[in-house]
């Protein structure tokens, strides 16, 4: 095992670089300068030259990749153009946000798309079957704006249940947190729940026939354990990797979603940096959140072994 | 031949039968002929009874049936009637229910690679069946489950409860198999092709197994098998389906010695013999017509050599022997086996 996990870890490294290269490249490849940004109405040349000094934009373009990397090593991934705070500052303060979010939606998204899968699974071709499928690609092919739009509209406006936007730390006000985050989740979370039921229903129907299935029947044992014991724990697998990505791709921040209920989380805070030509903020960002999807990755890998026995004993 | 079980069956003929069925008719949802069509069959008490037949002659698809494994959705039952425990279940509206699977009548598979659970360790495999049916501790289950791989032959059984099925053998796993099976004394076991997929010394042993423990135990055995040399091991009694029906079915002394219906002849004669080295084969001439095409009447009519136009007639199982049944409108015909052998 621990074999396996170094070689993971050895694969996970090149990548990482890799990104890092792409992210920095790319920022350099955008027209637009972000010291005029900076530098305001006057943009004296003199003040730009001496900005242009200041962050060492003047050095050749690997330079300014090796600084800039040899300091994120560090734990310093540079300070904002626009707000001057340090960029791990202004993640530090989004992190929690993000996270609950991702949490939320992610059990949103197991709560309904798990069950809906086995459900469909145990009674293929029946009207159960095709109804979880009808509404499973409506999960899929609404759009979570819209989706997010129409709730506010009856949830919050119509009906006036829950808050439309915002958001309010859970150490502040648990309950409150909780209310203004809900909708948001089950907006990501749905969306994710039928990605999940479509997974879970053919991982669930390829077991269901297998013959240590059969075997748990003939034991005698009730419907209710063949299904959720002997039969879920050998679909697992899959459903367990998808959910380690899905919950990566929460991380790096739901950008439409959060913008519509205006949550200050990553997606909103890399947007507002994109648009501000903050190249420090967007390097950062995408640097920690890919590293954190690989890290997801590499979770799903560790899974494996918890849940195959096959692969322990090796 | 040589064949076991002779001896027995004088004592077998006063036993009472453990598990009757009767009249098992069903059909796969979508088809228009019957897989399996009024079948009858008896087992007793410590007597084994194997049924024999060609792939897709519906002995499977019986066995399971009685078991109430065959999904609803995909097979129709329109009759058949089971008797076990002093009780009847009509099997085209109800099954066997929890509490009588897996206690009084267990089962095995021919796959011994794929029929334990992977994830699980096999003591709990074993103990779970234990449990739920003794409403035993988990401990004693697992004492239980180690008492029964102890006697089911596999050495050092306390290690081996904890031990993975990928870690066993496939002699191994079917010994595993026969424990879970036997682990809560049943009345009968149905074994379905059990040796099939293990090598010839495992194969021996299996079988040996097999009727220690129902020398031990008593219980009656119904065993599916299409090989021939393994009905002369372990068999009392021989069915032999074909096309969904069983078209003989006796004694296995009787069966071996004094076969009559065409299908049973050709059966045999298609088996290689030790005494008559060098000898091409005979062979049961043509394939089984598919369900949807079997004939009317007799459904071997279209590959024996005897048929007349009386074989659109479907003959029924009658008597040509104590306990030998034949469905064959020639037999007892002594020609038969004369043109034969």
């Amino acid at each position: 095992m621990l074999h396996f996990l170094m070689r993971r870890v050895l694969i996970a490294l090149p990548t990482i670089i890799l990104i890092s290269i792409f992210v920095f490249a790319l920022q350099k490849l955008l027209p637009g300068d972000p010291l005029l940004v900076l530098a305001g109405e006057e943009r004296d040349p003199e003040v730009l030259e001496f900005l242009r000094e200041k962050y060492r934009l003047n050095d050749p373009i690997p330079v300014q990749y090796l600084a800039w990397i040899g300091n994120a090593l560090q734990g310093d991934l540079g300070t904002s153009l626009r707000s001057n705070q340090p960029v791990t500052e202004l993640m530090a303060e989004k992190l929690p946000v993000t996270i609950q979010l991702a949490v939320m939606s992610m059990i949103f998204a197991l709560v309904i798309g798990i069950p809906a899968g086995i459900l469909s699974a145990v009674k293929k071709g029946t009207v159960t079957d095709y109804v979880a499928n009808v509404v499973a690609l409506s999960g899929l092919s609404i759009p979570n704006f819209w989706l997010g739009i129409m709730l506010i509209l009856l949830v919050s406006v119509k009906w006036q249940l829950l808050p439309a936007s915002g958001y309010v730390p859970l150490s502040e006000d648990f309950w409150q947190s909780l209310r203004t985050m809900v909708m948001p989740a089950f907006v990501l979370g749905t969306a994710l729940a039928a990605t999940l039921m479509r997974h879970t229903r053919s991982a669930m129907l390829g077991v269901l026939s297998a013959d240590y299935v059969r075997t748990a029947r003939a034991k005698g044992l009730s419907e209710r354990v063949v299904i959720l014991k002997h039969s879920f724990r050998n679909a697992l697998t899959p459903i367990v990797t998808l959910t380690a990505l899905l919950f990566g791709e929460l991380i790096a921040g739901a950008v439409l979603t959060e913008q519509i209920f205006t949550i200050p989380g990553f997606g909103k805070l890399v947007v507002d940096a994109v648009f501000n030509r903050d190249y420090a903020v967007v390097q950062g960002i995408v640097l920690v959140t890919a590293v954190g999807f690989i890290f997801m990755n590499l979770l799903a890998d560790m899974m494996y072994f918890v849940l195959n026995p096959r692969l322990r004993g090796q | 031949m040589p064949v076991s079980g002779t001896a027995k069956s004088q004592d077998l003929a006063s036993a009472d039968a453990l598990l009757t069925l009767k009249d098992l008719t069903l059909r796969f949802k979508g088809q228009t002929n019957d897989v399996v069509h009024s079948v009858s069959l008896r087992v007793r008490q410590g007597e084994v009874l194997c049924v024999v037949g060609e792939s897709g002659c519906g002995k499977s698809v019986t066995s399971m049936a009685i078991m109430g494994l065959l999904p609803g959705k995909a097979t129709q039952i329109s009759s058949g009637k089971l008797s076990f425990l002093a009780q009847d279940w009509d099997l085209a509206t109800d099954c066997l229910p929890t509490e009588v699977r897996g206690r009084e009548i267990a089962m095995i598979f021919q796959e011994p690679m794929t029929s334990l659970n992977p994830s699980f360790r096999i003591g709990d495999q074993i103990a779970e069946a234990v449990q739920r049916r003794r409403g035993n501790s988990r401990t004693e289950a697992l004492e239980r489950a180690e008492v029964m791989l102890q006697r089911v032959g596999i050495a050092n059984p306390k290690q081996r409860l904890r031990a993975y099925p990928h870690q066993l053998s496939g002699g191994m796993r079917q010994r595993v198999m026969i424990a879970m099976a036997l682990a809560n004394d049943p009345q009968i076991l149905i074994a379905d092709e059990p040796t099939t997929a293990l090598d010839v010394t495992i194969q021996a042993q299996i079988l040996d197994l097999i009727r220690d423990l129902r020398d031990e135990t008593g219980m009656g055995t119904l065993m599916i098998t299409h090989d021939l040399g393994v009905v002369a091991e372990v068999a009392d009694t021989v069915a032999v389906m074909y096309g969904g029906q069983v078209v003989e079915q006796g004694p296995v002394a009787e069966i071996f010695n004094n076969p009559q219906h065409p299908y049973t002849i050709g059966l045999m004669s298609a088996m290689p013999r030790l005494d008559r080295p060098g000898e091409r084969l005979a062979i049961v001439p043509g394939t089984v017509p598919t369900i949807s095409n079997m004939p009317e009447g007799c459904r071997f009519r279209t590959r024996c050599a005897f048929a007349t136009a009386a074989c659109a007639q479907r003959p029924k199982l009658r008597d040509v022997a104590s306990e030998h049944e034949v469905a064959c409108h020639f037999a007892p015909l002594e020609t038969h086996v004369k043109v034969s052998a």
